[in-house]
């Protein structure tokens, strides 16, 4: 039950943070990543400030390797890198440009009500479907 | 540089990294909005805890705009994008994170908060993949 809170209070405080920080508009996304025109660096800020509290979490995280509820954590590997990381990251950038929208910031915007959200999300739920059950299989 | 915001922006990325460090060490999830949402689109045998802590995370993200609201305002969300390029946005995004295993908040965030190397060279390839995208939409088109 505390657990659960906790999810969805962690929930609530990320939503927050995104749109506190500008992450959920995506005219201020666009100004971002516009480095050879009107460029607005604040977004690189979001990053340091999320790092700069999340180093110490992970860090306590990794050094005990299990929850407060001692549950064990079993974190992804660190140093595997392979052509599906690169090409896949090109592809997910170049939409976030197109519309200047991720994952997080969609989603909240999609609870604020923007129409536009919902057609972002919901194509992005099908690009997805298509990765994870149609290219993932045609592949093997 | 009007529209500059360090302070707010870097409060907001705080929140986010206490966010994603309540989340690693309650749960033992990591806070990566894409996979967190994929994972909720798997139908085969999987037990109920898997989706329980997904549905929650993603239903504070859901309500997080209307709380907000209740304090202050509501920052509008100015979408230039069409219809036609939303789709072609959120299909982009929606592969390019599965196939790259993360988005701006996996890789970006939890991914650098932990020294990946995996994560940084993801991180620098979406950022540098939007650096030439939006280059050629605003300057050469």
């Amino acid at each position: 039950m505390m657990k659960n809170m906790m999810t969805l209070i962690a929930g609530i405080i990320f939503g927050i943070g995104l749109i506190l920080s500008g992450m959920t508009n995506p005219s201020k996304v666009i100004g971002f990543l516009d480095i050879t025109g009107n460029w607005d660096p604040s977004l690189a800020f979001v990053m340091v400030g999320a790092i700069l509290v999340g180093f110490f979490g992970f860090r306590k995280a990794e050094k005990t390797n299990t929850t407060l509820f001692n549950e064990p954590i079993h974190l992804p590997g660190k140093s595997h890198v392979n052509k599906e990381l690169i090409i896949g990251s090109f592809l997910f950038g170049a939409g976030w440009a197109l519309a200047g929208f991720c994952p997080g910031p969609a989603i909240v915007a999609l609870g604020a009500g923007y129409k536009e959200a919902l057609i972002f999300v919901v194509a992005m739920l099908l690009g997805m479907l298509i990765h994870d059950n149609l290219y993932e299989k045609l592949r093997k | 540089m009007e529209n500059f915001t360090p302070i707010q922006s870097l409060i907001g990325g705080l929140l986010i990294g206490l966010s994603a460090s309540i989340l690693i060490i309650s749960s033992g999830k990591i806070a990566g909005i894409s996979g967190i949402v994929a994972g909720l689109m798997q139908f085969k045998n999987t037990p109920k805890e898997h989706y329980l802590w997904r549905v929650l995370f993603i239903a504070g993200l859901l309500i997080s705009s209307t709380l907000y609201a209740l304090f202050t305002p509501l920052p509008v969300s100015e979408i230039s994008a069409s219809y036609s390029t939303l789709v072609i946005a959120g299909l982009l995004v929606g592969f390019g994170t599965r196939m790259g295993s993360g988005c701006t908040s996996g890789h970006g965030i939890c991914g650098l908060s932990r020294l990946s190397l995996r994560s940084l060279l993801a991180t620098m390839s979406f950022i540098f993949s939007g650096f030439v995208v939006t280059y050629v939409l605003i300057h050469v088109i």
